[in-house]
């Protein structure tokens, strides 16, 4: 299997405090890891490094290497915006932009970086790109009316939508359930299900359940470090590392 | 707040006391309204609604018209606001957006210490630097080449003229532009922020989708309050407008503003020219009152829309 991402030795810093320690971990392609740990372990911190979101964080730096299709992402030759063009992410909180409709909440991606569009070729992406986050049943009538106008849930999906638009390889969801109700979780939960098959997804989540449900590979992060990284059904039965251990067993964390 | 009488004495003599003073405020604003309806009422009977359509302004035949008047304070406050919006958004993005982190407390500091500068400074300034500088190195060459086809920029050039008075109003209310400006970009949740970079927007993209989505009515909130300062602007503008009443096409044309006549006529004139004047101050009041509220609306507007969505 083809790993879309090989991460060397990275470690990254806020200022003179280090969030990230030498991590090393590869992600092959089509198939959802989780990125798990107790708050302030740096699992945010670390796949924002992927996208180079931190970018616009002033005194965050790093070392290492990321490698995306081989390519250092950090390297000069890397255009940042390009980047993020193929390596899409999705937030905590559904952050549709307020005063557009669903549909331009969908399309705005297509039209940045002065790309022009027909209005047909707008409607076929968005309806497939609505489809793909499984939401086109749920608003294909209220196309026009404001995507905040959306419930929670399907704010959530309207911007995996948003991001699924510009076609990215990489899907980067950090904590996307947690501002969600049960039932919103569960269908964000059956969509990844059904993205692993044309993307690569790295989902951040401290809820064990969901990690175990989702992923094929689970990693865990302590203080900034990868304490172990495994299957998904090998890290919940039979963990390698004894913190790890005493994490899913809830004695800490 | 709920109401309650405390039965604290020294309570109660400290809420009269500030209840006093908040009667007080209102009671002098409505004084001068007062004032200046009683005392502009010769004016009113003699003109009537005329007053306000009339260009005439001769003491001698003692007739007295505003329109000249409000003509110019009009195009120079409007002129002004034009210079001033994209100049003072411009430095607002780029402060908040930007600059280095040194850079920022510094650069904000000092525009906004424009705001402290007294008029009558800016005034001498114009009148000694910006004037000078405006006719020979802009109102002389584009009078001679364009003057002749574009009545904008028709001739004579004599320096003072509306354009120098706006663009000297425009440098004067750029301070207060920018501060809210800037406080409205600051009000960005980074969230959305990262929403454009995330589906590959650049930082110029990030910024016109960020501030086109949440910042236009708090920046047309910042363009009234400018509008509001930049109409009852009296001394620098008395100092390089040029003192003509008269309704003109060109920006190099001299003119003469409701704030600027009031204060140089104000100490010789007499009777009906006195009263005159002092409705061009009612005027000017009801003009000043109308956009600051027109200000306070929108901006309280923004502040509801903020906090209802993302």
């Amino acid at each position: 299997m083809n790993n879309v991402f090989e991460i060397r030795d990275l470690s990254g810093w806020f200022g003179d405090n280090q969030v990230l320690k030498n991590i090393h971990m590869d992600i092959a392609q089509y198939t959802v890891t989780s990125v798990m740990g107790p708050s302030g372990c740096g699992k945010s911190t670390f796949i924002r490094c992927l996208n180079r979101m931190h970018d616009m964080t002033p005194g965050f730096r790093t070392t290492g290497e990321i490698l995306f299709d081989g390519v250092n992402i950090n390297s000069e030759a890397i255009d940042p915006v390009t980047l993020r063009r193929k390596v899409g992410m999705v937030f905590q909180q559904p952050n549709p932009f307020p005063r557009m409709s669903v549909f331009e909440n969908v399309a705005v991606g297509l039209r940045l970086n002065g790309k022009n569009w027909s209005r047909n070729g707008l409607a076929e992406v968005v309806e497939k790109s609505l489809g793909m986050a499984a939401l086109w049943e749920e608003v294909k009538d209220k196309l026009d009316s404001p995507g905040v106008s959306l419930s929670g849930g399907q704010q959530q999906r309207l911007c995996i939508a948003r991001a699924l638009a510009v076609e990215p390889e990489v899907l980067l969801m950090d904590e996307p359930c947690s501002a969600l109700d049960p039932v919103s979780t569960a269908k964000i939960e059956e969509l990844i299900e059904v993205l692993r098959e044309k993307y690569t997804i790295v989902v951040v989540t401290h809820n064990m359940q969901q990690a175990a449900r989702i992923s094929n590979n689970v990693a865990f992060f302590l203080l900034g470090e990868l304490i172990e990284m495994d299957k998904s059904g090998k890290i919940f039965t039979n963990p390698s590392d004894k913190r790890t251990e005493e994490y899913i067993t809830g004695r800490f964390g | 707040m709920p109401k309650k009488v405390s039965k604290n004495p020294k309570d109660r003599a400290f809420e009269a006391l500030s209840a006093f003073f908040a009667a007080m405020v209102l009671t002098l604003g409505l004084l001068l309204l007062l004032v200046l309806l009683y005392e502009s009422l010769p004016a009113l009977r003699k003109f009537g609604a005329g007053f306000i359509v009339s260009q005439a302004w001769n003491p001698v035949e003692k007739e007295f018209g505003a329109l000249s008047f409000i003509y110019g304070t009009v195009i120079t406050s409007f002129l002004a606001i034009l210079l001033a919006v994209p100049l003072s958004v411009g430095a607002a993005i780029f402060i908040n957006d930007f600059a280095p982190q040194w850079l920022k407390k510094p650069v904000s500091l000092l525009a906004e210490l424009l705001a402290a500068i007294p008029s009558v400074i800016y005034g001498l300034w114009g009148i000694f630097v910006l004037v000078p500088m405006l006719r020979s190195a802009f109102m002389k060459p584009m009078a001679k080449y364009f003057g002749w086809w574009i009545p904008l920029f028709k001739g004579p050039v004599y320096g003072p003229s509306v354009l120098a008075a706006s663009v000297l109003l425009s440098i004067m209310i750029v301070p207060f532009i920018l501060s809210v400006s800037r406080e409205v970009l600051a009000t960005v949740p980074v969230r959305q922020k990262e929403a454009v970079l995330a589906i590959g927007g650049t930082r110029w993209e990030m910024i016109r989708i960020v501030v086109g989505q949440h910042c236009i009515p708090g920046i047309f909130g910042a363009t009234v309050l400018g509008l509001g300062r930049a109409l009852g602007e009296t001394m620098a503008v008395t100092m390089v407008i040029g003192n003509r009443p008269d309704i003109f096409y060109s920006l190099f044309h001299q003119g003469y503003s409701m704030a600027a006549v009031i204060a140089n006529e104000f100490a010789e004139a007499a009777d009906l020219q006195l009263s005159s004047l002092i409705l061009i101050g009612l005027l000017l009041f009801i003009l000043t009152f109308l956009v600051n509220l027109a200000a306070k609306w929108i901006l309280s507007n923004l502040v509801k829309n903020t906090s209802l969505r993302n």
